[in-house]
């Protein structure tokens, strides 16, 4: 009876301000409410009368409909909000367009934002709960929650596991997130990817770097693959991606000749032919589609207990 | 809050289960359709018990048990008197025209009957559910909820609180009465 009730913080903005035992309470709670969403009414009422916004100000297809069904599935009000049709165009600040959300009675902000820490500047403004669904290349701390919860269940407990990322790690928040989450419940992470992709200071982290993808692959537990961001890169950091899938792409023959069964995972959207192969991505090693699964369960788990904070911060007041 | 007062123990207390295990084979002709579901976490272990009775007194190979969790259907669920972390609902079946009994230990306010009913009818339409509790303090409801099938009756304040232990967790089989100290009140 002495575990954990509730989390230690108000907002979700990363994983590095979540404790070990903040991420294991989302785990159990997740594996209830992934009982629910089984059930032929994937329903409960326990956010009934709390208001969410989703506010994306940057695109987003599986988050988005990841978080909506998830606050649906809590019984929440929902509202969506997204940059390319709004007043942030016409140049209103970002505090402005919050607040005047919040104006509105909206007590949960679902936010995904171009820029880096535009949460945690948002967190020291306003009264809502903010969860962070993604900013810039910073942090997006419920993919995170949900690669640890998927590698959980299939490999017991993360202790002392083998992780291995590969990929855009420079760009990635994926990335980020997950060496924090991964550290966190015991798992040795190392990373792997084009010297111009990787950040110099990782060794900070005690994150170690491997170049050779046979070896790493070979080392780990659990690959999880990462999308090589184009997007987000001003200039070329690899000459061409035909080039980053011969030394960096991974095929289901590199799976099938190590001597150990590895687990592969992949936060979507998927390059195919890029950094997975299609028979790799839709071999047997791979869980990308429980990730998804489990994704909406972890974001019910995070909803639902940052708004049971949002109750007690009520009533001492 | 003085030390817990015994109101049902050893003797009484199996021969009160026993009562209530007859009880319902006397409602029940046909156990076919009958299902028992407990209320995570202390009804649970009242119904595991009662299961066990019922097949033994009425001869029966199966019964079909459940366990239901009711904490995402609490209204109250923000106030921190009631525990936020959800236990397992196992409901492996279809309460499609079923007859439910639903079981919990302490029947108090009645609040959270009402949030397993409304739990229950996410897992199909029941034909009927009954309640049974084994303790019932009948003073304390705060909801028009009545139980159909009660060990013993409890009349108390709504200060005093009521707790049901067990041989396999707590040692021995009773039923304790905690009251407030009269400067307390």
């Amino acid at each position: 009876m002495t575990k954990q009730q509730e989390l230690s913080t108000k907002h979700l903005l990363g994983i590095k301000y979540i404790t070990a035992s903040d991420i294991n309470l989302i785990f159990d709670t997740a594996i209830n409410f992934k009982e629910v969403i089984n059930r032929p009414i994937k329903k409960v009422p326990s956010l009934r009368d709390v208001t969410i916004a989703n506010l994306f100000f940057e695109n987003s297809t599986r988050t988005k409909l990841s978080f909506e069904l998830a606050e649906k599935r809590l019984s929440a009000d929902v509202v969506n909000f997204s940059s390319s049709s709004s007043s942030v165009k016409k140049g209103e600040t970002l505090l402005d367009t919050v607040n005047n959300i919040l104006s509105m009675k909206v007590d949960m902000v679902v936010m995904r934002h171009p820029a880096p820490g535009a949460h945690f500047f948002l967190s020291n403004h306003i009264d809502a709960n903010i969860i962070n669904a993604g900013d810039g290349t910073h942090e997006h701390p419920t993919q995170a929650l949900l690669d640890a919860f998927s590698m959980k269940e299939r490999l017991g407990s993360l202790n002392n596991k083998n992780i291995l990322i590969v990929g855009d790690i420079m760009h990635s928040r994926v990335a980020l997130s997950n060496i924090f989450c991964l550290q966190k419940l015991g798992a040795k992470v190392k990373v792997c990817g084009p010297p111009t992709l990787i950040p110099k200071n990782l060794p900070s982290l005690g994150v170690e770097v491997e170049y050779d993808v046979n070896k790493a692959l070979q080392w780990c537990d659990v690959a999880n693959v990462l999308r090589i961001q184009l997007e987000r890169q001003e200039i070329k950091y690899i000459p061409t991606l035909r080039e980053y899938s011969q030394y960096y792409g991974i095929s289901k023959q590199m799976l099938d000749s190590l001597d150990k069964e590895i687990v592969l995972m992949h936060p979507g959207p998927i390059n195919r032919g890029v950094e997975l192969s299609s028979d790799a991505a839709d071999s047997h090693h791979s869980i990308i589609l429980d990730q998804v699964e489990n994704g909406v369960a972890i974001r019910m788990a995070v909803l639902y207990l940052l708004a049971a904070k949002r109750g007690v911060n009520k009533s001492e007041n | 809050m003085s030390r817990g007062r015994t109101i049902l123990k050893e003797k009484r207390f199996s021969l009160t289960l026993e009562r209530l295990s007859h009880q319902i084979i006397e409602n029940y002709s046909d156990f076919d359709n009958v299902c028992v579901i407990g209320i995570q976490e202390r009804g649970v272990l009242l119904a595991e018990r009662l299961v066990e009775l019922i097949k033994k007194n009425a001869k029966l190979k199966s019964l079909i048990f459940g366990k239901i969790d009711i904490t995402f259907y609490r209204d109250d669920f923000r106030s921190r008197t009631t525990p936020l972390k959800a236990s397992n609902t196992e409901l492996e079946f279809s309460l499609d025209g079923k007859n439910v009994i639903l079981i919990d230990d302490v029947l108090y306010t009645g609040r959270s009957v009402h949030a397993a009913m409304s739990a229950l009818q996410d897992h199909g339409r029941a034909d009927t559910i009954e309640l049974l509790c084994l303790v019932d303090r009948r003073f304390n409801r705060h909801l028009p909820i009545k139980a159909d099938y009660v060990g013993i009756t409890v009349d108390s304040l709504d200060e005093a609180y009521v707790k049901v232990e067990w041989e396999h967790i707590d040692g021995k089989d009773k039923v304790l009465l905690f009251t407030p100290k009269r400067e307390d009140i």
